[in-house]
């Protein structure tokens, strides 16, 4: 039995817990018993992409530490999964520490969530049932830095009672991107209000994604104009498998998570 | 264009115009939709797409590995053939070279191919100061040079303007430098290019002198070639008797079959046609036909300093087909001036602060951070520059120039100092989590409830105002996801969860 880790990502962490939680639970339902190391903490992107490299060196560190040991990582993050994948190397070559570089080409590889389910248990139905109305936004890194390619649609398409909506210009960023959302806020706005209007067009009950910076972006936008749409990570749609009473979406929230997660 | 870009503030500060101006959003929107839809065809047609993009960054990156011994085979090459070949380090020496062949002609105009190079250098600018004008032939760059105005856009510099502004522009304007437009010219694309071609026909026949640059200069024949829609160049390039092209150092090519792959990326990358109407090429002088006097003025400005970063130099690759511009969703809102240089987009995020050097200007340290990152630019690029690298690399190179000039460190130096302090270790994280969490606790009460039952904050005060102006503000949860992991063993132990519902239901 292989050893993985979920890395949760700080925001999931901080934030977001019930992310975290449906993808323990997720997991176990397909057989993974997925460990959690309390080492860790965030992988530095935040710093790369604002230009601290030697303030993520030691985020970079703590991270290839904590996960020392394990065969696999998980994320439910593409942006995060993409700043391991791809950025921990530059921060390394930047340090100029020889070890830390071997050390990084050495760690276990990261996986975002849907490349995971896909490509390493091979499942595409993963169980789940969630009648409502859905679109999917395809984040820029799970889409354009990992290269997920279609493997999340497949997996909701999967998915019972769930009827899922094309998203108009689906493929063009949110504006989220991190630092730019408040270096650019008003670009960034911009961009996240046209994508807004994009996902109200398509009449959807729920926006979904695998990344939960987009997500607070865009849903804080549909949250502020009232717009009566939910978003929801990926993870958490996949790992309904209750009927939920559909009353508006309040009840929705009780989620499989905490107690259907004890069933192994 | 007697404007410049000196001056411009920073980039979020500049956005703000394009931003804010919702007639020339919609201009923005639908030149740049139009011909992305139309690239996205021609390029979808191609089954080795791929294939031709890595022989086009191989022979770009060839050509920088060895730039000095290419460089001195063109001299060899363009000497060989009857061309007058002049080094010029930078844009003053450049711009006297230029200069002094126009003067030594006594001519008091000369008439110029569309160029990226020379509006970098802006000799247009130097011509006027010199008494000599400058007439662009180029359709959108005629639009910007009556309109007074600065170009927006690498392939369409008018961009940013429409048809009924084009059409005021025309009959405001041309009578002042030439032949005026029409009394009763309309806003029909076919009655305007009618009045600039009226107009441009008597200064193509007049002119002793034409200025160009080059897409590419192949080192082994000395051959220099133009690509265009127009047929403007043709006639500059033709025409006049004195012929100066302006080439930066990195256009050369190892070979002429090399011309075989990148004139098939630029077309369908740039104005997404499979050919473009008009390829001109020329090897020095030919006796009886074209141009008896050429001149090539070899270009560095800042180039030898972007070919030292080994992360940053790929930016050296750029055909300047302007695909990245295109699909880039923040240059379609904010528009191409706001970027504060004749190279705008993703490409001058990362060519123009490495052209200028970072950490003593504020503007040029705006451009690398004038992106979310999105990676549309890389994935259109038909040499494979990996944009999104390049950003975040000089926004390490930003950082970095900052701390050596020893200043206070800024505001968000010690944040992010503080972040990663907390960061590296779990113990300190557990313990800011737990304050949010009871930050989040204390918000609760005054917050309310998204669709999805997440508790939320609406405007705030303070530095979260430039996320909350329009955007919600998740509260963080009561029990972070560490804390849950540990009270429950990961959700093994019956604990009730009712009392760690995450904060939102």
């Amino acid at each position: 039995m292989p050893r993985v880790g979920l890395m949760v990502t700080c925001l999931n962490d901080t934030l977001f817990p019930d992310t975290g939680k449906a993808v323990v639970t997720l997991l176990r339902r397909l057989g993974v018993d997925v460990g959690f190391p309390a080492a860790q903490t965030c992988c530095g992107q935040p710093m790369v992409n604002t230009g601290y490299f030697d303030e993520a060196t030691p985020l970079v560190r703590n991270h290839l530490d904590a996960f020392a040991g394990y065969d696999a990582v998980i994320a439910p993050s593409g942006s995060c999964a993409g700043s391991v994948r791809h950025q921990h190397g530059l921060v390394a070559e930047r340090s100029g520490d020889p070890g830390l570089v071997r050390a990084v080409a050495d760690a276990p590889p990261v996986y975002e969530l849907s490349e995971y389910l896909i490509d390493v248990l091979g499942t595409v139905d993963v169980g789940a049932y969630f009648p409502h109305r859905v679109t999917y936004h395809p984040t820029c890194h799970s889409l354009r830095m990992l290269g997920v390619g279609d493997r999340p649609t497949r997996l909701l398409t999967a998915v019972r009672g769930l009827t899922l909506l094309d998203l108009p210009g689906a493929t063009e960023c949110c504006g989220f991107g991190g630092t730019f959302a408040v270096k650019n806020a008003e670009t960034s706005i911009a961009m996240g209000n046209d994508k807004a209007r994009h996902v109200r067009e398509t009449g959807a009950e729920v926006l979904v994604a695998g990344d939960n910076s987009c997500l607070m972006h865009v849903g804080g936008l549909l949250s502020r104009q009232r717009s009566g749409l939910r978003v929801m990570h990926l993870a958490e749609v996949l790992a309904q498998t209750e009927p939920v009473i559909s009353d508006a979406g309040r009840a929705a929230d009780r989620r499989s998570v905490g107690s259907a997660g004890v069933s192994a | 264009m007697s404007g410049t870009f000196l001056g411009t503030p920073a980039f979020p500060t500049a956005a703000r115009t394009a931003l804010g101006d919702s007639q020339l959003r919609r201009n923005l929107a639908h030149a740049t939709g139009t011909i992305r839809t139309k690239r996205a065809g021609v390029v979808g047609e191609v089954d080795e797409w791929e294939q031709l993009r890595l022989a086009g960054a191989a022979i770009k990156e060839r050509v920088l590995r060895h730039l000095p011994d290419y460089l001195e085979q063109l001299e060899r090459s363009l000497t060989a053939a009857g061309a007058t070949v002049h080094w010029a380090r930078d844009a003053a020496e450049a711009n006297a070279i230029v200069v002094g062949i126009a003067q030594r002609h006594g001519t008091d105009e000369v008439v110029k191919v569309k160029s990226m190079a020379t509006q970098e250098i802006e000799l247009n600018e130097a011509l006027e100061a010199a008494g000599i004008h400058a007439w662009e032939t180029d359709l959108a760059e005629l639009i910007v040079q009556l309109g007074d105005d600065l170009p927006s856009h690498i392939l369409v510099p008018a961009i940013h303007r429409n048809r009924a502004e084009i059409r005021e522009i025309f009959l405001r304007e041309m009578g002042r430098a030439g032949k005026a437009a029409p009394e009763d010219l309309t806003d029909e694309p076919k009655q305007l290019a009618a009045a600039a071609r009226a107009h441009l026909r008597e200064k193509f026949l007049r002119a002793k002198v034409a200025v160009s640059g080059a897409n590419f200069a192949v080192a082994e024949t000395g051959t220099l070639t133009v690509v265009e829609s127009e047929g403007n160049g043709r006639m500059c390039l033709t025409l006049p008797e004195v012929l100066v092209s302006v080439v930066g150092i990195e256009k050369v090519l190892p070979t002429f079959e090399d011309l075989d792959v990148m004139l098939q990326l630029l077309p369908r990358s740039s104005t997404g046609e499979r050919m473009n109407p008009y390829t001109s090429t020329w090897t020095g002088v030919t006796p009886g036909d074209g141009p008896q006097e050429v001149h090539v003025v070899l270009l560095d400005n800042g180039r030898t300093d972007v070919l030292a970063d080994p992360t940053g130099r790929q930016a050296l690759r750029c055909i300047r087909c302007s695909a990245c511009l295109n699909v880039c969703p923040v240059y379609e809102r904010t528009g191409g001036h706001a970027y504060g240089s004749v190279y705008p987009g993703p490409i001058g995020a990362i060519l123009t602060p490495q052209l200028r050097g970072v950490g003593s200007d504020p503007q040029t340290d705006s451009l690398p951070y004038a992106s979310s990152l999105c990676g549309a630019c890389f994935e259109v690029c038909p040499v494979r520059i990996d944009i999104p690298e390049v950003l975040v690399h000089l926004r390490g190179e930003v950082v970095d120039a900052h701390k050596k000039a020893s200043r206070l460190p800024s505001v968000q130096d010690v944040a992010m100092k503080a972040a990663s302090w907390t960061l590296s270790s779990a113990a300190r994280t557990e313990r800011a989590a737990r304050a949010a969490g009871f930050g989040g606790k204390l918000a609760a009460r005054v917050a309310r409830r998204d669709p999805g039952g997440r508790t939320v904050l609406g405007a705030v005060p303070g530095p979260a105002g430039a996320w909350s102006d329009s955007r919600d503000v998740p509260v963080p949860a009561e029990e972070s996801f560490r804390s849950w992991w540990e009270r429950t063993d990961g959700g093994r132990s019956r604990t009730s969860d009712s009392d760690s519902d995450g904060g939102r239901s």
